[in-house]
């Protein structure tokens, strides 16, 4: 069983993620904010429930993700997962053919790097219902594998990864129209794929 | 850029996201990474996609905590050890 008095030094440490994993789901600062401390009063309540050796991090998660849902979730309107429509696989890849420029000698990350500001890819994420946003986050944020992220949700493992591929798509559709918005890649390029069905969502 | 349509191809683009993710057995992630050994077109959408993850992960997992927050925490704890049942 473990100790409460030794949660505080076993679990600070992950307050930055956590907050920057609560700021992705409220989308404010306020709401964060409290969502961060309800997770760390809920964890320190619950210690003694805490199975020393097991992970401490994905506990904590669990306790953020649950708070989240029940707390903030509700206030919201919850959207039907046919709201995202329909996008390609490989959206963004196939749509920035010439985005990856070895004469300038830098990889795609670096290139992805420099074009996209942090708060434009924070906005794409945070532009995500609620159903595909928490998965993202869990995974692609926090680096937490589908098991994990099946077990904080409640869900089998299958939606978690249809809801992490639409998503993902949704998230780099998101990313591709502010990049044609700001004039970083043609819109020539984007042209085939922006007249297919279901995509005006 | 030709999008990748061989049999194979298409097969291994369906498992990205679980290469990625970490989520194939050895053998499933061992097949895949032969075929990408072989082909110029799977390799260039794995690795887009593979830095792609990187970006989301960097910049989705940086923001500064407001000032004051780890001490309000830590000020909770301070009141419930002294046991009066009060948070805050």
């Amino acid at each position: 069983m473990a100790d409460q008095a030794d949660f505080a030094d076993q679990a600070m440490q992950y307050a930055p993620q956590l907050y920057s994993a609560a700021l992705r789901m409220t989308r404010n600062r306020a709401d964060a904010e409290d969502l961060v401390q309800e997770c760390y009063l809920k964890g320190f309540r619950s210690f003694h429930t805490f199975t020393e050796g097991t992970n401490l991090r994905a506990w904590l998660f669990r306790i953020l993700t649950n708070t989240y849902i029940n707390k903030y979730r509700a206030k919201q309107r919850r959207p039907d997962e046919s709201d995202l429509g329909e996008i390609e696989d490989l959206y963004l890849y196939k749509n920035l053919g010439t985005f990856d420029d070895p004469s300038i000698g830098r990889s795609a990350e670096e290139s992805l790097m420099a074009m996209l500001p942090d708060d434009e890819v924070k906005q794409a994420l945070e532009s995500l219902p609620d159903n595909f946003r928490i998965p993202v986050i869990l995974a692609d944020v926090d680096g937490f594998a589908y098991k994990e992220i099946a077990e904080m949700l409640e869900i089998p493992i299958g939606t978690v990864m249809s809801r992490l591929h639409r998503g993902r798509k949704a998230m780099q559709k998101a990313l591709h129209d502010y990049a044609l918005a700001r004039g970083l890649v043609a819109a020539e390029s984007a042209g085939a794929v922006d007249g297919s069905p279901g995509q005006e969502n | 850029m030709t999008a990748p349509d061989m049999p194979d191809c298409s097969q291994t683009i369906k498992e990205l996201d679980l290469f990625l993710d970490g989520e194939l057995s050895d053998r499933e992630r061992d097949a895949v990474r032969h075929h990408l050994d072989g082909c110029m077109d799977c390799l260039g959408a794995f690795d887009f996609h593979a830095e792609l993850k990187i970006v989301v992960a960097t910049k989705c997992n940086n923001d500064e905590m407001p000032p004051g927050l780890l001490s309000k925490i830590e000020q909770c704890f301070g009141v419930d050890f002294d046991g009066d049942g009060i948070i805050g």
